[in-house]
């Protein structure tokens, strides 16, 4: 990694940036590794609260700190844990910070906490927090554990917020509550409906692909 | 005896005996079927009825080749199918439809209901449907908006809403009518059987005329290029599911003649619900396949909350169509029916 670097002109910071493992850690969330455009998972708030750019972000940055604080505390905790109830431990941990999160979101805004309803508590059961704890926080330092909480939560946000904008603007002529197309705009009803999340995401599914692909090639 | 043994010799698998009746010439028939019942619905509709069926027939077939063109093969516009793809969602759409919209649809019908599966075989739903599937879901006003028959100046001057500006609202019309099936579901009035026979009546643009759509079954069916089997199952089950509950209660239920008429029912059954791909291959099949279609039809029309439901009808069964084929599998010849308890 560091050598092609290197060899592509870039020198000092960048480089070592680049080439660092713990970079590594944060960067593989966003695009190699993303969440929902490569592994797929966490579908259900995927599809469920991306109807509006607004309640997608919500969703992504509770998701991330629910992530970022469990995989801190499985990771410090990763060698006390007996392997037995590892699981268990995990949702006990992963519950706490989303009642937090629960509580945190209500205090912050009533509206927003009525708008994403019943998938704040459902954060709990989002395979890929679960999947980060298992598969990393629990074999990793705290350290790296962080960077990949981050990264991944990033990369979630980031997706969400591929198709909660799309959805928004297209669904209902708005962009974070604020009308940005001409009043007389038809709006695609499906968007918003159930519907047209399984749409959206399936386009951006291609479309990262299709990228994906051509990298490969090139 | 020199010239028999410099002569070459075709071997050759079978079929040696071919009736030259290849994919074009087939979907080319079908397109001849469905031109009166387009006629018909340019002659009631008039001018904004052939601008969405010429939009939606066009949008189909530039992306067909559009689509194949970025997959690099060869352009398959010239099997007829995508023609006959837009011509029957062309004809599902209200005549006063904004042609952009139709343009939407026509491109959805073709890149989702078809190209996405593999192209023209592949397809699990019949493409035209998924397209009007996909409008209805996206705009459900504007595709229940209806246009009176036979108005004044209809081949001189067009809907208000059919130029709508791409991605704008369409303008609401002075004199919007309904079809005959949303007057029975909130008025509980129905029209009158000769009336629906010959079209005139409102509603979609090819769906009035049942006449001028029998007529293209049979000549489809005589030419053996359609199974004629889908579309009397169908009616048939509509008629008598229709008729048991008009015995039961005349003045709730509409008289199965009105039922058969109506709507979108008769386009469906004799041009949609017969898509080669998508309905099953044998003839128990077929039948079950129909029955599913007329049963789901007046279930959704008579208690669902939607006036009209043979296109949701259709679609479902052509979801559960390979299933119906891994049910009915017909016996190997020569062999003995399997007992159930081995």
């Amino acid at each position: 990694m560091s050598d092609q670097s290197v060899k592509k002109g870039e020198s000092g910071f960048l480089a070592t940036l680049k080439g660092s493992p713990s970079t590594d850690e944060f960067i593989k969330g966003l695009w190699k590794d993303n969440p929902v455009f490569v592994q797929v998972l966490g579908m259900c708030p995927v599809l469920a609260v991306s109807n509006t750019a607004i309640n997608a972000l919500a969703m992504g940055l509770a998701t991330t700190f629910v992530m970022l604080m469990s995989n801190i505390l499985v990771s410090s905790l990763r060698n006390f844990i007996p392997k037995q109830v590892r699981i268990a431990s995990y949702i006990l941990i992963i519950a706490t910070f989303v009642t937090i999160t629960d509580y945190m979101i209500a205090f912050i805004s009533v509206e927003l906490h009525k708008a994403l309803g019943a998938f704040i508590s459902l954060i709990v059961v989002n395979c890929l927090i679960l999947s980060r704890a298992e598969a990393f926080a629990s074999k990793n330092t705290i350290g790296k554990s962080i960077l990949d909480a981050l990264g991944m939560g990033v990369g979630f946000t980031f997706a969400l917020f591929c198709l909660g904008a799309v959805r928004e603007i297209l669904g209902n002529g708005t962009f974070f509550d604020m009308a940005i197309l001409p009043g007389s705009f038809q709006e695609w009803i499906v968007m918003i409906l159930p519907a047209g999340g399984f749409f959206t995401l399936a386009i951006w599914l291609l479309i990262f692909n299709a990228a994906k692909a051509k990298k490969a090639t090139a | 005896m020199e010239a028999m043994l410099n002569r070459t010799l075709n071997i050759s698998t079978s079929p040696h005996i071919t009736k030259g009746s290849s994919t074009d010439v087939i979907m080319q028939n079908v397109v001849w079927a469905l031109i009166p019942v387009a006629l018909f619905a340019v002659y009631s509709f008039g001018m904004s009825a052939f601008l969405v069926i010429a939009t939606s027939v066009i949008s189909a077939v530039l992306t067909e080749h559009f689509l194949c063109r970025i997959s690099k093969q060869e352009s398959t516009i010239g099997d007829w199918s995508a023609v006959i793809t837009g011509l029957l969602l062309g004809l599902t759409l209200p005549p006063n439809f904004p042609l952009w919209m139709a343009f939407v649809g026509g491109m959805i019908a073709i890149g989702l209901g078809k190209f996405i599966f593999g192209g023209l075989g592949y397809n699990v739903f019949n493409p035209a449907l998924v397209g009007r599937a996909v409008l209805q879901a996206a705009f459900p006003v504007a595709i229940t908006t209806w246009f009176p028959a036979f108005g004044e100046g209809r081949f001189t001057s067009v809907s208000v809403s059919t130029f709508t500006a791409p991605f704008m609202e369409p303008a609401v019309d002075g004199f919007t009518g309904a079809t005959p099936l949303s007057a029975f579901k909130f008025d509980n009035v129905t029209a009158d059987s000769m009336e629906l026979a010959l079209g005139q009546i409102t509603g979609s643009t090819g769906e009035t005329c049942a006449l001028l759509i029998i007529l293209g079954g049979i000549y489809l069916a005589a030419r053996k290029m359609m199974d004629w089997k889908i579309p009397v199952a169908i009616l048939a089950t509509v008629f008598a599911l229709s008729g048991i509950l008009y015995l039961v209660d005349s003045q709730a239920y509409p008289s199965p003649v009105f039922m058969l008429f109506s709507g979108g029912l008769m386009l469906g059954a004799v041009f949609m619900a017969t898509d080669m791909v998508a309905s099953p291959m044998t003839t128990l099949g077929v039948v079950v396949y129909g029955a599913i279609i007329g049963l789901l039809t007046v279930v959704i029309r008579i208690w669902g909350g939607l006036p009209e439901g043979v296109m949701y009808a259709i679609l479902l069964a052509n979801a559960i169509s390979p299933h119906i084929d891994k049910m009915i599998r017909p016996r190997v010849y020569g062999t003995t029916k399997k007992k159930a308890s081995a």
